[in-house]
């Protein structure tokens, strides 16, 4: 075999130290792939990345909530009304601080206990006000972006899961059984899934002691999970038509031809081209859940007092709106958090949508 | 196009007797009915509401009441034991019942009142999104990576990254209380419309100026966008006629799950706005149980969803000769 | 006086790779109904020089850096926009590649053809039917006034060219720029194709400027050729004396690849060796340097110039850019 090779070689007037040359020089022009190129490219993007970068600070933020001097989200003083903000110039802190919550996971609780030992009773002052009930909003505002994240995160993954199964299956066995599974999407896609959810949340009230004390299901596992069935179909439809170009694709073909099996097919050339197309729909479906999780909360069917989530804030803000007394404050700084982040997610998937697609490949 | 209408009309069909089947028997099949929360009612009363709502009847036997055509009860035809006075009821022939909340009410006047006043709301909201959808997404395509761009990219997101009543809060805030511009709330005359159309309509204009945007970017790399230019057109002409009908083929595939959508997104901006609509009943029927509103509403979201889709579609055929009916 | 006059004519792209000369100091001149091949590997150059004649450079990220295009004694580069456009369609006309998509598949045939006559010719929609049936008539589409209300896809591919042409024709231009119009199609579609546009040429004198890289079709269809290689003109002559005698290593090179359909079956097929150059970093010196058989020293240092090439029974008048090929020349024959 090499024999034959160098006598190639030699035909064109190459010798062995050409050939050498000719790798090096192959060697250098290292080709780039498709996560590579996506990455480069995103970190390109700048209000891509800026916005990247905005969420990872946001959720550290979030979750070291507990370990931050800020007042307690919940701690009621009924007597006064809501208080403007306070410039931290003017009131950097105050006295007076107890930890009152809900109920806090474990690790939470530890956090809790190191900022009191750190801070004492310190605690800052009301730089965004306070609201109706005098709880402080900037204390309420991060403690509601846990929530908020949380419940959406959780949801999105809950609709990821069910929607990436199905659609990859209905998209893998096709024929009539994807006809049939796409015909059930249809139909469940022409019903008022808001109607639904009221209408499930109500019946999920109505058996809530059942269903805590024997299954542990409480009312957010509940609603992650009808969440996380709204909005499953469009993943499915989307991961669907994915598998089914797929599966025609000229280099499934091709790498079935080279003698590749089944399961490389799957995981090194299926798996990687629907994940992408994954990742940006995830990250597109976790605003919608949380201005979902806003409207439920608008109907009284939302998280419930005394934890905290931007939904309720923006409702408490809302219901607060009268010519009198403007507290603008109360709508404009959860406005303004919620706002933020959902601008931000919102860029960062149309910056992974750009940075994925391979017809973009190769340029800024 | 015939058998187009009649393919769909019997989906239609099937999806709708599904919908209505299920939500009868989970309504009642879960705990806690329509009077639960009211209090004790003397017995006569009671006993009356039983017979007036048939709720004294097998659950079968309430099924086949409401779905109809026939009257089972004693108006009815006198093979079931009726005197035939009036014999046809229930779904199948337009009649969805009375309203168990609003007792003197059936389902068919609640609706018929509200109706009007949400779908007014509705087509003004679909035409601010529209205006602004539109016109943003266009002139976003055209100055790509100019600061106008940016800004109105900016923009349209944000419109999508803030709960509708948030905005409408801010709206009021702006327009009512800081500059006394416009009505607070209620319905009555034009002005009453404006800001809760807005409200209504933003975040749907956005998602149309980010199709619009995407779909007139994907066709102005069209090579036929250089042959034109390449002939000598002038640039209204290849953005008005060549470009625009494939850019827009996005937008009109959204207007059939967006029109749904104002439906539904109309309760928020109606209990703010205190506007008479269908919206409200949405949500208050499945609070209070109040079967026969419930399902009327939903019997008529899913009729117009499915007309809506339909629209869509033929629509759809109309500006890409490549597509077939049957295809869609 | 020639009807087309291209001077040192450079365009310039940016990339984020880099930035590269797609088109590179060149010049050529056409004249009236005669046909110019404009010959080059993908990547030379060819299709980007005829954009470039037209105005349709994409911009950003190409830039005209340099060079004047004369036509009816003005310069088409320094043309407002306006102007330019009353001559795109009109005077100056130009066929695409690939005929599905260059036709917009949501309007109807008649609908883009007419639209030509109302811009230029100021007809209504109902007047220019008429002669657009005519025109589809003319390259030899069967039932014209049917396939007028067709959409492109319902054509064929053969069909959907022809319509190209009868839309770049309508106006009666001086100049047809023609990009790659037969690469898309079958080999039997190409050659009726082929023998349309030469009939066309005859009847109406359009003078035409081919691009492609079949050696074939040019051979068969022009009267002068110019060959191009990474963005530089590196000979152009009459096509018997360029076919006979290739002057330019290039040229040689490329005529030599030509498989000879009688010839001896053993051995190997030739190709020159080696690959096109990465336009972003181009060697100093000749572009073709690193694979040409003839090269020198002096090829190195610098690109070499475009000169007329001293041969005495060329048909017409002859530029090489290669020392060697004019060297070869005075010594009175090939190397």
């Amino acid at each position: 075999m090499a024999d034959q090779a160098t006598k190639k070689m030699g035909d064109w007037g190459l010798g062995a130290g050409e050939l050498e040359r000719i790798l090096s020089e192959a060697a250098k022009h290292k080709g780039e792939s498709l996560w590579q190129d996506a990455w480069r490219r995103l970190k390109a993007n700048r209000t891509a990345w800026c916005s990247l970068c905005f969420l990872a600070l946001f959720t550290s933020v979030a979750f070291l909530a507990p370990l931050l001097p800020l007042p307690s989200p919940v701690s009621l003083d009924l007597q006064i009304e809501p208080q403007p903000p306070v410039a931290p110039w003017s009131q950097f802190g105050r006295g007076g601080f107890s930890p009152e919550y809900w109920e806090l996971s474990g690790l939470d609780q530890a956090m809790v206990r190191g900022r009191v030992a750190i801070f004492d009773d310190w605690q800052t002052a009301a730089w965004l006000g306070t609201d109706a009930k005098g709880r402080d909003i900037l204390s309420r505002i991060v403690w509601g972006s846990r929530t908020s994240m949380l419940v959406a995160l959780a949801a999105a993954l809950c609709s990821l899961a069910i929607g990436v199964t199905y659609g990859a299956l209905a998209g893998y066995l096709g024929g009539a059984v994807d006809n049939l599974m796409m015909r059930i999407v249809d139909v469940l896609y022409s019903i008022p899934f808001i109607f639904v959810v009221i209408f499930l949340i109500t019946i999920v009230n109505e058996y809530r002691t059942e269903l805590e004390d024997h299954y542990g299901i409480n009312r957010e596992v509940i609603f992650y999970l009808v969440i996380g069935a709204i909005y499953w179909l469009t993943m499915a439809r989307v991961v669907r038509g994915q598998v089914l170009s797929l599966r025609h694709a000229e280099f499934i073909d091709a790498a079935r031809q080279l003698g590749a099996s089944t399961a490389r097919i799957v995981f090194v050339h299926l798996v990687p081209n629907v994940l992408s197309i994954v990742i940006v729909y995830l990250t597109l479906t976790i605003p919608a859940v949380m201005l979902f999780e806003a409207f439920l909360s608008f109907l009284g069917l939302g998280i419930e007092p005394p934890k905290v989530s931007w939904g309720l804030l923006a409702v408490d803000g809302s219901e607060m709106v009268n010519p009198v007394r403007i507290y603008w404050w109360l709508v404009v700084f959860p406005a303004a958090a919620m706002g933020a982040t959902l601008l931000a997610l919102n860029l960062v998937g149309d910056g992974l949508r750009d940075a994925l697609d391979p017809k973009l490949r190769g340029q800024s | 196009m015939l058998r187009f209408l009649v393919r769909r009309l019997m989906w239609f069909a099937i999806t709708l007797w599904v919908v209505v089947t299920i939500s009868f028997f989970l309504m009642r099949g879960v705990r806690g009915g329509p009077f639960d929360g009211e209090r004790v009612l003397n017995p006569a009363i009671e006993r009356n509401i039983q017979a007036r709502y048939h709720l004294d009847w097998p659950q079968w036997k309430q099924y086949l009441q409401y779905i109809g055509p026939f009257n089972l009860d004693e108006q009815g035809l006198e093979v079931f034991g009726g005197d035939a006075s009036d014999p046809f009821s229930g779904v199948l022939v337009g009649d969805f019942g009375p309203s168990f909340k609003y007792r003197d009410f059936t389902v068919n006047d609640i609706i018929g009142q509200s109706l009007p006043i949400s779908a007014s709301l509705g087509i003004i909201a679909l035409l601010w999104a529209l205006l602004l959808g539109l016109s943003t997404g266009i002139a976003s395509a055209l100055w790509r990576g100019s600061r106008t761009d940016v800004v109105l990219r900016l923009a349209a997101t944000g419109g999508i990254a803030l709960p509708n009543f948030t905005v409408a809060g801010m709206m009021v805030i702006l327009f009512v209380f800081l500059m006394p511009l416009l009505p607070v709330a209620g319905y009555g005359t034009w002005r009453h419309l404006v800001l809760p159309g807005f409200a209504l309509g933003a975040p749907f204009a956005a998602y149309i100026s980010r199709l619009t945007r995407t779909g007139m970017l994907e066709v102005l790399s069209h090579d036929y966008i250089r042959t034109a230019h390449a002939k000598g057109l002038p640039r209204h002409t290849v953005i008005l006629r060549h470009a625009i009908r494939g850019g827009l083929l996005p937008v009109v595939s959204y207007l059939g799950p967006a029109t749904a959508g104002i439906l539904t997104g109309s309760l928020v901006i109606e209990r703010i706005f205190a506007i008479p609509g269908t919206g409200s009943h949405f949500v208050n029927s499945a609070l209070n149980r109040d079967y026969t509103l419930a399902m009327g509403v939903t019997i008529l979201y899913t009729v117009l969803v499915f007309t809506l889709n339909a629209l869509v579609d033929l629509i759809y055929t109309v500006l890409d000769p490549r597509i077939l009916l049957e295809e869609s | 006086m020639a009807l087309l006059e291209v001077r040192n004519l450079s365009v310039r792209f940016d990339t984020h790779h880099g930035s590269l000369r797609a088109v590179d100091d060149v010049s050529f001149t056409l004249d009236e109904g005669e046909t110019l091949g404009l010959v080059g590997e993908s990547g030379s150059g060819k299709s980007v020089c005829n954009l470039a004649l037209m105005g349709l450079v994409p911009r950003p990220p190409g830039v005209i850096e340099s060079g004047e295009v004369w036509f009816e004694g003005r310069d088409l580069l320094q043309l407002p926009e306006s102007e330019l456009r009353a001559l795109r369609g009109n005077s100056l006309a130009m066929i695409f590649q690939d005929p599905m998509t260059s036709l917009n598949p949501l309007l109807s045939v008649e609908r883009q053809l007419s639209e030509v006559l109302e811009v230029h010719r100021g007809l209504s929609r109902r007047q220019a039917r008429k002669q657009c049936a005519a025109a589809l008539d003319d390259v030899g589409i069967p039932e014209p006034e049917r396939r007028l209300d067709e959409f492109p896809h319902e054509l064929s591919g053969g069909m959907r060219q022809r319509v190209m042409i009868a839309m770049a024709l309508l106006c009666d231009p001086q100049i047809l720029l023609a990009d790659e119009p037969t690469t898309a199609l079958d080999v039997t579609i190409q050659a009726q194709i082929l023998e349309l546009l030469s009939d066309l040429q005859e009847r109406r004198g359009t003078a035409i400027v081919l691009v492609t890289h079949d050696l074939g079709v040019v051979a068969g269809m022009s009267d002068r050729v110019a060959v191009m290689y990474a963005g530089r003109l590196v000979e152009s002559a009459s096509t018997l004396d360029l076919f006979a005698r290739p002057a330019h290593p290039y040229t040689q090179g490329l005529l030599a690849s030509v498989p000879d359909l009688g010839g001896n079956r053993e051995g190997d097929l030739f190709s020159i060796p080696g690959s096109p150059p990465d336009l972003v970093e181009l060697p100093a010196g000749c572009a073709f340097a690193p694979r040409c058989g003839q090269v020198e020293e002096a090829c190195r240092s610098g690109p070499p110039d475009s000169l007329d090439l001293n041969d005495t029974a060329a048909h017409g008048p002859r530029r090489v850019a290669c020392p060697r090929a004019h060297a070869g020349f005075e010594t009175g024959g090939l190397l």
